[in-house]
């Protein structure tokens, strides 16, 4: 089905005088791209263009080999007629459908006869563990069980393309986490491209295999997710980056990042795990610290960031973190770039959360 | 604990909800109970109950077909003289309806601006027809159904006919699987509303259509005329038409206050 080079959109857009969209993106089959970007940036625009809701001004929108829309060719395949499976922001289920139907709608609409597209979408609904829920309307159904409704009436239609637009942000903190590591198989269960659009770093560093930094219509960064948290091209990307997020594996109230062994206060979580640390809880020494701090060790500061009242420091192996102190402290303590230092992080100050891919 | 209403309050909503109570009372207390079925089942009074469901239910129908798509085309192109086209099919909720019976014969009247030709050539003679009364109904009505309905198409997110399209939905799929069926309650209150309003038409239909027993007289236009001759009989219609009415609000009083 997908033997395609992915997808491959290069376009512009001008929404108005003001704003201007420029894309270029690249995604292969198997891979997930992410469109990181905050509030206005563009993003929603960037999906109702490649959706085909709206054209186009200049460039390219190119998928499993076939052009969707090329304004200098006059190419312009319509919404209905591209092969793209959509999961959008609060998902958008028919409220006056039931799950079975809502499923089904994609199906029908391509005139799939009824039974074989109830069939089908019966199908995808038991593989997406919700059987038993075909007869419930969305209005009935949990953030966890909509998302997944929407995501089985995405790929029943077998598109070329999955298209997630903030998919995790209609849900509350603790299902976010918990239905982000789902997420993570259903993209993985997709053999073409996945194109995710999300404001939020951790969404992006953790689901996607290449990041696309938009800001104000432009893309200002493309890489991994540690070219984005390490070397941050701009400052929103290094803002983003600002928050320590690291995954690694936990037992008996330790946590093992590479090398390097953090104490941590969760004394019960056990197996794979998501580490966080705000810049702010971590503190700099020019000797080993005294007092209660479990977490010590040296490192090199590679750079030195200056944010006005505060600095921002990027620390090197053995785990590379944004620390940010006061401008007093870095003067007091002559730190510059290079130099190694004693830094120290409270066990209490480090959060914890399982990162086992196996829905709780 | 909630505080308890201000007095003032409830003597001012009292005495408001007097007023639609008390001549409900005053109908019922001059209703002659035992004369009522000999007074409904008279020649008059049922031709004018079957003039009356069939030109409001043709009238309804009418609406429906010609009110919706242009309250769809109000809610979603953007024309110019939008502001004022809305301003004109609203105009007959505001305008007295005797007004707009006169305005109906002048334009549709055997010299009318569209009825002498339409004479002309096909014979066709509005005033004082069924057909008459179906048109003067709908001149009155239709504004509800078009104001009901462009609201709830504004109201209506329109990303769920995006996700329709990107479902490979064509236009007429969406209109008819998400777009309708999404508006259904504000349909369905704008019907009621029509209906309602039809039903209970008078002024625009003694002017434009006349009041002929069995061609244009209905129920109203026959309590007029037994309020001159036979007070029971005015009595007995007026009830007839409180039943009527009131028992279609409360069958569709779910979808109705969802819809408003």
């Amino acid at each position: 089905m997908i033997d395609g080079p992915g997808l491959r959109a290069h376009f512009e857009l001008r929404r108005s005088e003001a704003f201007r969209l420029d894309i270029d993106v690249t995604i292969p089959p198997g891979t997930t791209g992410a469109l990181l970007g905050p509030n206005g940036a563009g993003k929603s625009t960037a999906v109702a263009a490649i959706a085909g809701l709206v054209p186009i001004d200049q460039g390219r929108i190119e998928l499993a080999g076939a052009v969707l829309d090329d304004p200098g060719t006059g190419v312009f395949v319509p919404s209905e007629a591209r092969r793209i499976g959509v999961v959008f922001q609060d998902y958008l289920l028919f409220p006056h459908l039931d799950v079975i139907e809502n499923v089904a709608f994609g199906l029908r609409s391509r005139g799939v006869g009824r039974d074989e597209a109830r069939a089908r979408s019966g199908e995808w609904i038991r593989r997406l563990g919700l059987d038993g829920m075909e007869r419930h309307k969305p209005g009935d159904l949990s953030g966890g069980q909509a998302q997944r409704v929407a995501l089985a009436r995405a790929l029943v239609t077998e598109p070329d393309l999955l298209l997630l637009d903030e998919p995790l942000a209609a849900l509350d903190v603790t299902t976010r986490s918990r239905l982000r590591r789902t997420l993570r198989e259903h993209l993985d269960g997709f053999a073409g491209p996945r194109l995710l659009i999300t404001h939020d770093p951790t969404e992006a560093f953790l689901l996607a295999d290449e990041i696309h930094v938009i800001e104000d219509g432009v893309v200002t960064q493309s890489g991994t997710a540690d070219d984005v948290r390490l070397r941050p091209r701009t400052r929103y990307a290094a803002d983003l980056a600002g928050a320590n997020l690291l995954v690694g594996t936990a037992s008996g109230g330790a946590a093992t990042v590479g090398a390097h062994v953090f104490h941590i206060a969760h004394g019960d979580v056990a197996g794979p795990v998501l580490i966080t640390i705000h810049p702010t809880a971590i503190s700099v020494h020019r000797a080993p610290p005294e007092g209660s701090p479990r977490n010590a060790w040296v490192t090199t500061i590679e750079r030195i960031e200056d944010l006005g009242e505060r600095v921002r420091l990027r620390t090197g192996a053995p785990v590379a973190l944004t620390v940010e102190i006061t401008k007093q402290s870095t003067e007091a303590l002559h730190l510059t770039p290079g130099e190694s230092v004693w830094i120290a992080v409270k066990a209490t100050e480090i959060g914890v959360e399982s990162n086992d891919p196996t829905p709780a | 604990m909630p505080g308890r209403p201000p007095v003032v309050l409830i003597v001012l909503g009292c005495l408001g909800l007097a007023l639609f109570v008390v001549p409900l009372a005053g109908l019922v207390a001059r209703t002659p109970w035992s004369r009522l079925p000999d007074l409904l089942t008279g020649d008059v009074v049922a031709d004018a109950l079957r003039l009356s469901l069939i030109t409001s239910l043709a009238s309804t129908v009418i609406a429906l077909v010609l009110g919706v798509p242009l309250a769809w085309l109000l809610a979603r192109v953007d024309f110019p003289g939008r502001a004022v086209v809305r301003a004109v099919v609203t105009l007959p909720l505001v305008l007295p309806p005797v007004v707009g019976g006169a305005a109906l014969l002048f334009a549709l009247g055997r010299r009318g601006l569209v009825g002498e030709p339409l004479n002309r050539l096909t014979g066709l003679l509005l005033p004082f027809s069924t057909w008459g009364v179906i048109i003067a109904a709908t001149f009155v009505a239709m504004p509800f159904m078009v104001i009901t309905v462009e609201g709830a198409l504004r109201n209506l997110d329109r990303r769920y006919e995006g996700a329709a399209a990107s479902l490979g939905a064509g236009r007429w799929t969406v209109l008819r699987r998400v777009t309708l069926p999404m508006i259904g309650p504000s349909l369905a209150a704008g019907l009621a509303l029509t209906w309602a309003r039809a039903f209970g038409e008078f002024g625009a239909t003694i002017t434009f259509a006349g009041n002929l027993q069995g061609r244009t007289q209905t129920l109203p236009l026959a309590v007029f005329v037994a309020l001159e001759s036979d007070r029971e009989t005015a009595v007995a219609i007026s009830l007839l038409m409180v039943a009527v009415s009131l028992a279609v609000l409360i069958a569709l009083r779910d979808r109705w206050w969802r819809a408003l």
